[in-house]
């Protein structure tokens, strides 16, 4: 499914300071009954934002007009447990195209730069920095530059750089996707195939 | 080049690499399930292209099916929208399908080894993330998100940077009452819910070298819980006994030329790992969760460890603690709990019930629980009525229902109610997990047993 392209992003951000969240979190799983990926925004951290009643929780920080963005920071260990891609599409549907932590689990990380979120993954050290110029000042815009591969924090100038393979960065600047290369090598696939032992 | 078992099967179905990026690995067997497939088919729909290789997938609905009245029409219907996309999608595209009520229907990791799907050496995924169950056998096996699906649908590839390497070896003789599922909570109360992300984990010594291949499947079935893409066990001939003769296992010659294969699949010594553990299986006691994630576990007899003494922050424990109930240096046992649930990819095998019968022979379930207790595979079902299991269960004062994930994820009706305790035999203890508001106990299908004949957490052993 196309994504738009990303080069640069300058936003004000989310902050989440809470360790191993888990995909069941940020989508439960009697929200993935779609058979189209359309509405997932919507229950993006279902559990923690709205109680059961349906009415939001006041102190869930989505539901907290002070903080506001397309970039997501979350706690060490972000988008754990299932590999529901499901997770990816809520975050990228409720508008982020940035998930900023010091460490992601690895299926989760797959599914965003699939789709278009770009995992930007930092040290503990300027994690703990962002949390705190967000505390300080919710307007504190963080400067996301992918094609330099660095992220800043616009109220503090602390900046960091970022890994990403060079392959995936071309793919998220460019908006292509892993299906379209792989079809056209379609006939080395079906070579290999033809000499598998199983 | 000394090589794991683990480099011999991923660098033997690599296509091409891709310069500063991932390799192209080919997949040999796919499996998928109605809730994170529709839109992956939508996407070949939209692209308009085929399937590559059919026979390569198997689809089965697990996720989202009733445990009860499954010769009912399935009530829900965003639920019966689901599976009946899942049938029209495999009918279109030539993929076999085993939909509810068919003779092999059950849970994708219980029935893929059933049918001889899995096979050593293998390279095999599923847009599930207990797939890492089939390394049981020595493939590799791992989750995929939904474009990865649709990836291997249209092209049986993926494209994935090769993991980093982990040996886990535990040597010794378990104790009594210690059972695979202890094993794997221990592993991963030690390297916490993210000690092994980035890694793809091999089991080796005595342990597993001993044990059963339901129980291997338990343990490798637990690896993503440390955030590990996949575990894996060499094959041996238990492995190879297991897998004879099933449907899709080969036979005749080409049995013979599989094997010339598989017989390589071991770790050449000297072979080096990027990380290695060793631990002692006389330390590991029948586990228990206490917390909101699987690292969070302990031996069933110690208390409720300090906020300093696990990963994960104190903000995070704190949080986690207040969502279970429970207090730091609290004892579990004697936890009073709601319901017990029996089942899931984790332990919803043939072994599991039996070890589940052995405990409640005898007894009588206690009245304040409520226990659901689901076969993986129509196929386990049929092994616990022909072994006069089920016949014990009713004696006891149990109902056994029908094969599916059921109140694992709780997708489907079986959702453990707001602020109930259950101890459950599956794989995930995160807020909600089981049902809006629940509270999810970790632990073997004896543990499990032990608390619904006596009402609370109980000691297994006391019991034998």
């Amino acid at each position: 499914m196309a994504y738009d392209k990303f080069t640069v992003l300058r936003s004000t951000a989310v902050p989440l300071p809470i360790e191993n969240v888990d995909t069941d979190q940020i989508i439960p799983a009697r929200f993935l009954k779609a058979t189209e990926r359309k509405g997932f925004g919507d229950n993006l951290f279902r559990d923690w934002r709205y109680n059961q009643d349906n009415s939001p929780k006041e102190d869930f920080v989505l539901n907290n007009p002070t903080y506001s963005g397309k970039i997501l920071v979350g706690g060490k260990n972000f988008g754990s447990g299932s590999s529901r891609e499901h997770a990816a599409w809520s975050v990228y549907d409720y508008g982020f195209r940035c998930v900023v932590s010091s460490f992601f689990a690895d299926i989760f990380k797959n599914n965003c730069l699939n789709i278009g979120v770009l995992p930007v993954q930092v040290s503990a050290a300027f994690l703990a920095d962002i949390f705190a110029a967000i505390e300080a000042d919710p307007s504190t815009e963080l400067v996301v530059d992918l094609p330099e591969q660095s992220i800043s924090i616009s109220t503090t100038g602390a900046s960091e750089q970022f890994d990403i393979n060079s392959y995936k960065k071309g793919n998220m600047t460019n908006g292509f996707d892993d299906i379209d290369y792989l079809l056209n090598i379609k006939d080395n696939i079906r070579d290999f195939a033809d000499n598998t032992p199983l | 080049m000394k090589k794991t078992l683990f480099d011999k099967v991923w660098d033997s179905h690599v296509v091409q690499q891709v310069s500063g990026g991932p390799d192209i690995l080919f997949i040999d067997r796919h499996m998928v399930h109605e809730v994170t497939s529709p839109v992956a088919f939508l996407g070949l729909k939209n692209r308009n292209i085929p399937v590559l290789y059919p026979e390569r997938t198997f689809a089965t609905a697990d996720h989202n099916t009733p445990t009860i009245n499954q010769h009912l029409p399935v009530e829900d219907p965003l639920s019966a929208k689901q599976l009946k996309a899942l049938e029209e999608n495999a009918t279109k595209h030539g993929i076999s399908y085993w939909g509810l009520g068919h003779e092999k229907n059950g849970i994708v990791h219980v029935v893929g080894p059933e049918y001889g799907i899995t096979q050593p050496g293998a390279t095999i995924v599923c847009g599930d993330s207990h797939t890492s169950t089939h390394g049981a056998f020595g493939a590799i096996a791992f989750g995929i998100g939904t474009s990865e699906v649709e990836m291997v649908l249209s092209t049986q590839c993926i494209m994935q940077p090769k993991p980093k390497s982990m040996r886990i070896n535990i040597n010794g003789k378990l104790g009594k009452g210690v059972m695979s599922k202890d094993v794997a909570l221990y592993i991963i109360s030690r390297l916490s819910t993210s000690g092994a992300t980035g890694y793809f984990v091999e089991y080796a010594g005595d342990v597993f070298t001993d044990m059963s291949m339901e129980g291997r499947m338990t343990v490798c079935n637990l690896s993503i819980e440390m955030g590990a893409r996949g575990g894996m066990i060499a094959p041996d001939e238990k492995t190879f006994n297991y897998i004879k003769g099933r449907e899709f296992t080969p036979s005749g010659a080409a049995w013979d030329k599989a094997m010339q294969y598989w017989e390589t699949l071991h770790t050449d010594a000297g072979a080096s790992f990027d990380k290695e553990y060793h631990f002692d299986a006389a330390e590991i006691e029948p586990m228990i969760t206490y917390g909101t994630n699987p690292g969070m576990g302990m031996g069933i007899t110690n208390g409720i460890p300090r906020a300093d003494a696990v990963e994960g922050g104190e903000a995070t424990y704190k949080k986690s603690l207040a969502y279970m109930g429970y207090n730091e240096g609290d004892n579990m046992l004697g936890k009073p709990i709601d319901f017990v649930f029996l089942g899931s990819c984790t332990n919803g095998r043939i072994e599991d019930f039996r070890a589940f019968a052995e405990i409640i022979k005898g007894r009588k379930k206690a009245d304040n629980v409520t226990a659901w207790l689901v076969p993986g595979s129509h196929k386990v079902l049929n092994a616990i009525k022909e072994e006069g299991i089920l016949d014990q269960l009713h004696e006891a004062g149990f109902e056994l229902r029908e094969p599916g994930c059921s109140a694992c994820l709780a997708m489907n009706d079986d959702k453990i109610p707001t602020g109930k305790y259950a101890v459950s035999t599956s794989n995930r203890n995160f807020e909600g997990r089981q049902g809006p508001g629940s509270r999810t106990l970790l632990a073997s299908p004896i543990v499990a047993a032990a608390a619904a004949v006596t009402g609370k957490v109980t000691d297994p052993r006391t019991l034998l």
